[in-house]
């Protein structure tokens, strides 16, 4: 019946259907469907920029105005890649130029951005809006002036904890006077700025609605960026303290009449440095917030994050460290009755461990906050009766990532592995999609995973799991399964290679120091032509020894429709 | 094989489950289906308390007890432990999550010996030994331990601590009486140290090699003989370098306050070494003592004021004079001027900026300095209160 109609119509139903993974499936549905969507697709979101090439892009969504590209693996995040393995973006742009493409909005994770590629992107697409690079690196300010200077419609520009190299100039003077579209604004992972500059910026764009300063701001510039700007909704401070010398008085009762204008803010993030005594002048924001981080915010010490969490009963999310403690937690289950996502992470990874939280803190959270369905958990230790109180208290996971410091640790009150607890998240939990475990952990959890985690998408594993069978009952049970990551844990050739074939159905598959083998990973290599298995060997500074007995010590495989890639360094071996 | 426990218990709906500390019935539903080997690692199957078992690989089972026979801590409580482990100690487990803290030691001429009238230790600590004459003998073993962040592990345990090394991360820099343990799981470091091991050094050298802008965050406060997993536990180059700058802006040279830590030093008289603190992870004097009183608590006689109360209650002006005029404590402090002052006068802010160094003084010197008691606040008198007050 559909058939019928002309392609607007269809066209039009099509622009309802707004996640990618939907689009895909709709283009599937016969060959008329995936000319319709093929024309008007607009937004595309690449995985894997190794997966396909630009050409092939352009080639099948000539209509294409947002991309979404990742470049490294996950664990590269972890210093587990090593420099110049790849993921760079020069390529997308030279060629998304060279087309007729009307790029307006680009994301890049984990990718290499150049200086020269910012230029070229700048200068290449006239309606160009929106600029968001997350952990990415390779530029520098020079880069940001070319997009300041040349987007004239720029409406957003996020940079989220990326390495740039910072130069003399002013690249935020480079935004020129007639530039008043910016929407989103965020550089608080750079050093410096220019403040004159930033005050001018923010006076001309009355639509800014999110603002993330760096440290370099100080509390004076806040105040008056706030005055200017009483319409944001996203807010992330620069640095909060005031010195003792100044006339800090008169500076924080403007501050706190300043704030007190602020009425839309639901979004609050940044104290990068922070005077506790400040805090209180951000209360009264306090209350409508929705969108909590204060995970940069060393500064502030228990007592004080306490009293400031009585504060916002209306958290949705709330990323946090670790020196709010178990009592922390108890106080944050009391009084976010609405929290969704939790992330905590360790103020102090490598060192004492007194200001930590334990499971005891978990399961206060659990108990206070059923409707949490996010959670990232960095903590001393985990009890499986802390994890089957969880799983019973919230069976909404979506996302549970639970990082016990020490990574091997078992259950300290029955010293048993963690595999029951892990089991009963998954069970409990049907819609999850992602989850990385730690903690003594056997075969058994990997059982439960496969027999449990239907929707599972990702896994994460660290030095867990005891033979082949715990890697085995993940591949055959988790259907969805999109990405694995394995570091450390005894899986080898015989788990590897029990079903080449799903890989295919996979994004990538990771594994460093476990037990799989050069052999087999020729041997998958051989069998799979449409996977890239690479090899990344470090420690060899002379030849590879070709030796297929020896155990490999990073392998990472990807399926990809481009063959290997043209762009691997030296110590990343692709075996064909 | 049994599924979770969860399924068991389904209530069709949800309630509030709070933790329920020790779960017999979960360890026997997981063992009994599972086909694991059920091994007591910690060779505790002579001491009362304890049901454990944990799974290691058959082919280093064996070794991995026979190392640990001569090096395993186990504690318990005074008469509990078997005749021919006279030197160990047991670890006792009653699954309690409110433990009391344990004050196991006395000060002695030399060394460290333990008070024996001392309260069980909970499951989850393994802190310190609680009783036992002659104990100097595992005095090496219980620092390794790494609840006295002495960071030199004496050379017997070099196996130990290096398998604790790799894995206990910072939870073996417990402050004294933390009630986490420090995370020294021989059986299970065992297995995995000697895999680890062989790759470690590449990765570390990769690690720092590769990543010069994380490498001088590896080692930011984690001492000597820990080595770092690299890329454990998973954080962000970007989050660990922001936090480390962070910290590093705010640990000023003079202790200046300033956002961040402010480290003083704190000694105590007797003590045969200092401790630090951080001033700003409290709010109050009340904090502040608490946390004293339990760092140095190992150094206080065994007797109480008065019996296990932790309430407010202020003593008697005779019974504190009493308690001043024995061997109790109070606690000073060094001003910017270099004077002496006690503890509590001046509103915490204030004295946070001024404090550069901690004392707890013998009762007796205290008033021999001229601080009499009749002088004190009230606030004073309670942190007097505190720091004699041992939990028997």
């Amino acid at each position: 019946m559909m058939n019928y109609f002309p392609d607007e119509v269809l066209e039009h139903v099509f622009d309802f259907v707004t996640s990618h993974r939907d689009r895909n499936a709709v283009s599937l549905v016969c060959k008329l469907w995936y000319r319709v969507d093929r024309f008007s697709r607009q937004r595309v979101f690449i995985g894997n920029c190794y997966a396909i090439s630009p050409e092939r892009l352009i080639a099948r969504f000539p209509g294409v105005k947002a991309l979404t590209l990742k470049g490294k693996p996950h664990f590269a995040d972890f210093n587990l890649v090593p420099q110049d393995w790849g993921g760079y973006v020069q390529p997308w742009i030279e060629a998304l130029a060279r087309s007729r493409i009307g790029l307006e909005e680009l994301r890049l994770k984990r990718m290499v951005v150049s200086d020269e590629s910012l230029d070229v992107l700048s200068r290449s697409f006239t309606n160009f809006k929106s600029l968001v690079l997350v952990s990415c690196e390779g530029f520098t300010t020079d880069g940001l002036a070319a997009i300041a200077a040349n987007c004239r419609f720029l409406r957003e520009l996020d940079l989220q904890e990326n390495e740039i190299e910072e130069k003399k100039n002013h690249w935020l003077g480079c935004f020129p006077d007639s530039c008043m579209s910016l929407v989103s604004l965020n550089f608080a992972c750079l050093k410096e700025i220019n403040l004159a500059a930033l005050e001018r910026l923010v006076a001309r764009n009355p639509n800014l609605r999110s603002l993330k300063l760096n440290r370099a701001v100080p509390l004076e510039v806040l105040q008056r960026i706030l005055m200017r700007a009483p319409q944001l909704v996203d807010l992330g401070t620069g640095s909060f303290v005031l010195d003792h010398d100044s006339d800090d008085s008169e500076t924080y009762r403007k501050l706190r009449a300043t704030i007190l204008k602020c009425r839309s803010i639901r979004h609050l993030s940044g104290f990068l440095e922070v005077a506790p005594r400040c805090l209180p002048a951000i209360y009264p924001i306090c209350l409508y917030l929705t969108y909590l981080n204060l995970s940069y915010a060393a500064g502030i010490h228990g007592s004080e994050l306490i009293k400031l969490i009585r504060h916002c009963g209306k958290l949705q999310r709330l990323w946090i460290l670790d020196c709010i403690g178990d009592k922390g937690l108890e106080v944050v289950a009391s009084t976010c009755k609405d929290l969704q996502e939790l992330r905590v992470f360790p103020s102090d990874p490598f060192g004492a461990g007194h200001d930590a939280v334990t499971e005891t803190g978990l399961v206060a959270i659990s108990s206070g906050c059923p409707k949490l369905n996010s959670l990232l958990y960095f903590c001393q230790q985990m009890t499986n009766a802390a994890l089957i109180a969880v799983a019973k208290n919230c069976p909404n996971f979506i996302r549970f990532r639970l990082c016990i410091l020490d990574p091997t640790k078992p259950d300290p009150v029955t010293m048993q592995p963690l595999d029951e607890g892990f089991g009963a998240i998954v069970q409990s939990s049907k819609r999850l999609r992602r989850l990385s475990l730690s903690g003594l952990l056997t075969d058994r959890v990997f059982l439960y995973i496969g027999m449990y985690a239907e929707q599972l998408e990702m896994l994460s594993i660290a030095f867990a799991g005891e033979s082949d069978k715990g890697m085995l009952y993940v591949l055959n049970g988790c259907k969805k399964l999109r990405k694995l990551e394995i570091r450390d844990s005894p899986f080898g050739d015989s788990a590897l290679l029990r079903d080449v074939g799903k890989y295919e159905t996979m994004r990538s598959l990771w594994m460093s120091s476990c037990e799989v083998t050069l052999g087999g990973c020729k041997t998958l290599a051989e069998k799979m032509p449409r996977l890239n298995v690479e090899i990344i060997n470090e420690n060899d500074q002379m030849e590879f020894v070709h030796e297929d007995s020896q155990k490999v010590e990073k392998m990472y495989l990807y399926r990809t429709l481009v063959g290997p890639r043209k762009d691997a360094p030296e110590f990343v071996w692709t075996l064909e | 094989m049994s599924p979770p426990l969860l399924s068991a218990e389904e209530e069709g709906g949800q309630s509030n489950v709070s933790l329920v500390s020790s779960s017999p019935t979960m360890d026997c539903i997981s063992q009994s289906g599972s086909g694991l080997k059920e091994r007591n690692y910690l060779g505790l199957s002579d001491c009362s308390s304890v049901d454990s078992s944990a799974v290691s690989n058959s082919s280093e089972e064996k070794s991995n007890n026979l190392n640990l026979r001569a090096t395993e801590l186990r504690l318990g409580l005074p008469g509990s432990q078997s005749p021919e482990r006279e030197p160990e100690l047991c670890l006792l487990k009653s699954g309690k999550l409110d433990e009391k803290p344990l004050f196991p030691l006395l000060p002695s001429k030399e060394g460290i010996c333990l008070s024996s009238q001392k309260n069980v230790v909970s499951g989850n600590k393994r802190g310190f030994s609680d009783t036992m004459d002659g104990f100097s003998e595992v005095k090496s073993s219980m620092y390794t331990e790494g609840n006295w962040m002495f960071q030199t592990a004496s050379d017997s345990e070099a196996s130990q601590s290096v398998g604790q090394g790799k894995f206990s991360g910072n939870s073996g820099m417990n402050v004294a009486l933390s009630p986490r343990p420090s995370g020294a799981q021989p059986a299970i470091m065992k297995e995995l140290p000697t895999k680890v091991l062989q790759q470690e050094r590449p990765r570390g050298t990769n690690g720092t090699s590769h990543n010069p802008k994380t490498a001088s965050n590896n080692n930011n406060s984690a001492p000597a003989p820990k080595a770092q997993v690299v890329g454990w536990p998973p954080i962000r180059s970007f989050r660990k370098n922001s936090l480390a700058t962070t910290s590093k802006n705010n640990d000023e040279v003079d202790g200046k306050p300033g956002p961040g830590a402010l480290f003083v030093k704190v000694s105590m008289d007797g003590a045969p070494y200092l401790r630090k603190v951080d001033l700003r992870t409290y709010a109050t004097y009340q904090e502040l003592s608490t946390a004293l009183e339990k760092m140095f608590s190992c150094f206080t006689l065994g007797q109480c004021g008065s019996q296990g109360a932790p309430g407010r209650e202020v003593l008697s002006e005779s019974k504190l004079r009493d308690l001043l005029h024995g061997s109790e404590y109070v606690l000073t402090y060094e001003d910017k001027d270099g004077d002496w002052m006690l503890v509590g006068d001046v509103p915490w802010e204030m004295f946070i900026d001024s404090c550069k160094r901690l004392k707890i003084m013998k009762g007796s010197d205290a008033i021999g300095l001229g601080m009499y008691i009749f002088c004190m606040s009230a606030s004073n008198m309670v942190i007097i209160h505190k720091i004699l007050m041992c939990n028997c």
